[in-house]
């Protein structure tokens, strides 16, 4: 917003929990915190100088995706025919030192308080009566006050901003931990492809940082990710791999009727069904880059209220397995920046629940189905019963062969 | 000043009408109550006036793209529109015979430190500025005005002489019709609620090409007429080619030399937003 030119009079500020982060060079060992950025996401940061940044910090693109099944050999492959890349793994620290430098250029415009909290909203009254100011006050920590006709709340899914403005939010814990680490691979490949298989246990996802080194995402149990946590490197590197290629997981009957369906699938489309390829093995991990932390899902009831909106995780909070979580924030961020710089083009009050409802209805529209997808196969590859495996067994092999359904994925 | 409210024949403010928005003078702000029609008015009117203005002139900023300019806001009310235009960057009079609305606008802008200096609110007639205030203004605008006013053709002398040469003169108002009858006050107003009941009166609703008359003999140039269209199921307003209802116009003083050019109203107007925005879509 500080980049948009029908702003260039207002003020904004953002109030930041953690510290300053700002990088030249980025240190030599890699992050365990990283996330998949989709073409679009990349358009809105470069849309204000950012991806600039990003490219020359740095960044993997992938240009393949493979998704496969523990029980039975179905398996999904996603990939442009063009060169164009399907997205980028970059470290969640190399985003934040871009936004920093952009948010620098506009320093005359958006003040940053950094290692800022907030510790009371006070909110204005619906109808418009006499003494009290009609904007939304805020008390920080160290005693500032601030004033505001807009509060957005970009506070995560434990958000304050959206607790105090009594905001339902529809949450449910799954029983699973992600454990992310850094690894490195065996030997030295291309590595542009991201890999996914779905365990009983959880997903677990490689996703390439460079020709050496890929970061791992292992949704699991939180039993299993806490033994995963506390066992010597080689142990934990042996789990990877067996994870990838082990297939222990497989039943004669599941094997069969999925050979049986891909013959079949074989015989209408003959180019159905893609080459497997084989994900690199591991060698070894990162010291001191394995953590954990737990996974759920959440939807707020309302994204807006009067001078109020929640974007990001406050507003919706996704599994990691469709690697979609900062995505659709991003998304949040483009489509709110549109109605609200077509608003201050307008003249209209920022905080204005008009322009604010036509921003929600627009996301949640985009958002329910996504959240509501990634649910649904979160349940359907937790398990190992037969019926439920074929049954997505059988899917996965279709929509493998089906190229418009890919594409709309 | 108290004599406006007993003068007659000598202004254009009706004392009838000034009665009816009296009792709601505290409403102006509630934007889902009495006056949300002409809150969601804005959605038209502000690019209307703002995009017209744009063409017009050949330097302006967008992230300011009224700066410089000096408006009177007639029948201001409750400021509604002289906010937005003030965040845009223009300098607003805005001007109310009623007193209570000059309150309510005067206290709702004082909370906003940059409108508080852009605007000021007078409680006073048009007539009762035009000896102070000779060629003053760049752009006049009397939005949902003229149909509340007691002597047409003097309010538009008036206009003629704050405006400078070359000043530009919006107005809104609702045409004289049968369906503007049907639709403005048997449903808009008895049926449906959307304008509280008594407001207009159809016999003093204008039509365009009387009030074209009005203005091209009194020294203006009507440039665009367009129709207006209220969709009270969204509580939405759209432009539409038939002036049957609703209508805008935009017309401009003339020059020093005093000739007024043959009206050509535009039929085609602009209603998508200034390029400028796309620019942040992705």
């Amino acid at each position: 917003l500080g980049h948009d030119i029908h702003f260039h009079d207002k003020k904004i500020a953002l109030l930041e929990a953690g510290p300053r982060k700002e990088y030249d060079r980025m240190p030599d060992s890699y992050s365990n915190r990283v996330s998949s950025i989709s073409p679009g996401s990349a358009t809105l940061l470069s849309s204000f100088g950012a991806w600039d940044h990003v490219c020359s910090l740095r960044l993997k693109p992938f240009r393949r995706m493979q998704v496969w099944d523990a029980c039975s050999e179905a398996m999904i492959v996603f990939e442009k025919d063009d060169l164009d890349d399907m997205g980028y793994i970059v470290e969640n620290d190399v985003i934040m030192s871009a936004l920093t430098k952009q948010l620098d250029a506009v320093a005359d415009r958006v003040e940053v308080f950094y290692r800022s909290r907030a510790v009371r909203y006070t909110w204005p009254l619906p109808s418009h009566s006499c003494d009290t100011s009609p904007w939304v006050q805020i008390e920080l920590a160290d005693g500032r006050r601030l004033q505001t006709k807009l509060l957005i709340g970009a506070d995560g899914h434990n958000s304050v901003v959206r607790k105090e403005a009594e905001i339902k939010n529809i949450e449910h814990r799954y029983d699973q931990s992600a454990v992310v680490a850094t690894l490195h691979l065996s030997e030295a490949t291309d590595n542009n492809v991201a890999w996914q298989r779905f365990l009983p246990t959880g997903p677990i996802a490689l996703l390439p940082l460079s020709d050496t080194a890929s970061s791992l995402v292992w949704s699991t149990s939180h039993e299993h990710a806490s033994e995963l946590l506390a066992m010597d490197e080689e142990s934990f590197v042996d789990s990877i791999n067996s994870a990838f290629w082990s297939n222990v997981n497989h039943t004669d009957f599941i094997d069969t009727a999925g050979a049986m369906f891909r013959s079949a699938i074989s015989l209408l489309k003959p180019s159905g069904t893609a080459v497997r390829q084989l994900p690199p093995s591991i060698a070894k991990v990162d010291p001191e880059s394995r953590a954990m932390f737990p996974l759920g899902m959440g939807h707020a009831i309302e994204y807006v209220q009067h001078r109020v909106a929640l974007i990001g995780d406050a507003a919706h909070r996704v599994h990691p397995l469709a690697g979609q979580g900062v995505n659709l924030g991003f998304g949040d961020i483009a489509c709110l920046a549109h109605h609200l710089s077509a608003a201050a083009f307008n003249g209209s009050d920022l905080g204005s629940l008009r322009h604010l409802l036509k921003f929600e209805t627009e996301r949640q529209r985009h958002n329910v189905s996504l959240i509501a997808a990634t649910d649904v196969l979160k349940r359907l590859y937790s398990t190992r019963l037969a019926p439920l495996v074929l049954l997505r067994t059988w899917g996965l092999q279709a929509t493998n062969a089906l190229p418009p359904v890919k594409v709309r994925i | 000043t108290v004599k406006r409210l007993f003068s007659t024949s000598h202004s254009s403010v009706d004392s009838k009408e000034m009665k009816k928005f009296q009792l709601l003078a505290h409403k102006w702000w509630d934007e889902e109550g009495e006056y949300s029609a002409l809150h969601s008015m804005n959605d038209i009117r502000v690019p209307f006036i703002r995009d017209t203005l744009l063409n017009m002139s050949s330097n302006y900023h967008l992230g300011n793209p009224l700066s410089g300019v000096k408006i009177l806001d007639v029948g201001c009310g409750g400021g509604l529109l002289s906010e937005p235009l003030g965040r845009l960057g223009a300098s607003v009079t805005g001007i109310d015979p009623l007193e209570d609305n000059i309150r309510t606008a005067d206290q709702h802008k004082s909370f906003d430190p940059v409108l508080a200096k852009r605007i000021q609110y007078k409680s006073s007639s048009l007539e009762e500025i035009v000896e102070e205030s000779m060629e003053t203004f760049d752009v006049i605008v009397a939005s949902e005005v003229v149909e509340h006013v007691a002597d047409l053709e003097m309010f538009i002398r008036c206009c003629s002489q704050v405006l400078k040469p070359e000043g530009s003169l919006f107005i809104t108002t609702i045409n004289k019709t049968q369906l503007s009858y049907i639709l403005g006050i048997v449903v808009a107003e008895k049926i449906l609620g959307i304008v509280p009941e008594g407001t207009h009166e159809w016999e003093k609703f204008v039509t365009p090409e009387e009030l074209e008359r009005l203005l091209e003999s009194n020294g203006f140039s009507v440039k665009t007429v367009n129709g207006m269209l209220y969709n009270p199921f969204w509580g939405l307003w759209s432009w539409m080619e038939s002036t049957s209802i609703n209508y805008a116009v935009h017309a401009v003083k003339s020059g020093a030399q005093g000739q007024s050019s043959p009206t050509d109203a535009l039929s085609e107007m602009e209603s998508e937003q200034h390029s400028a925005t796309a620019g942040t879509a992705v």
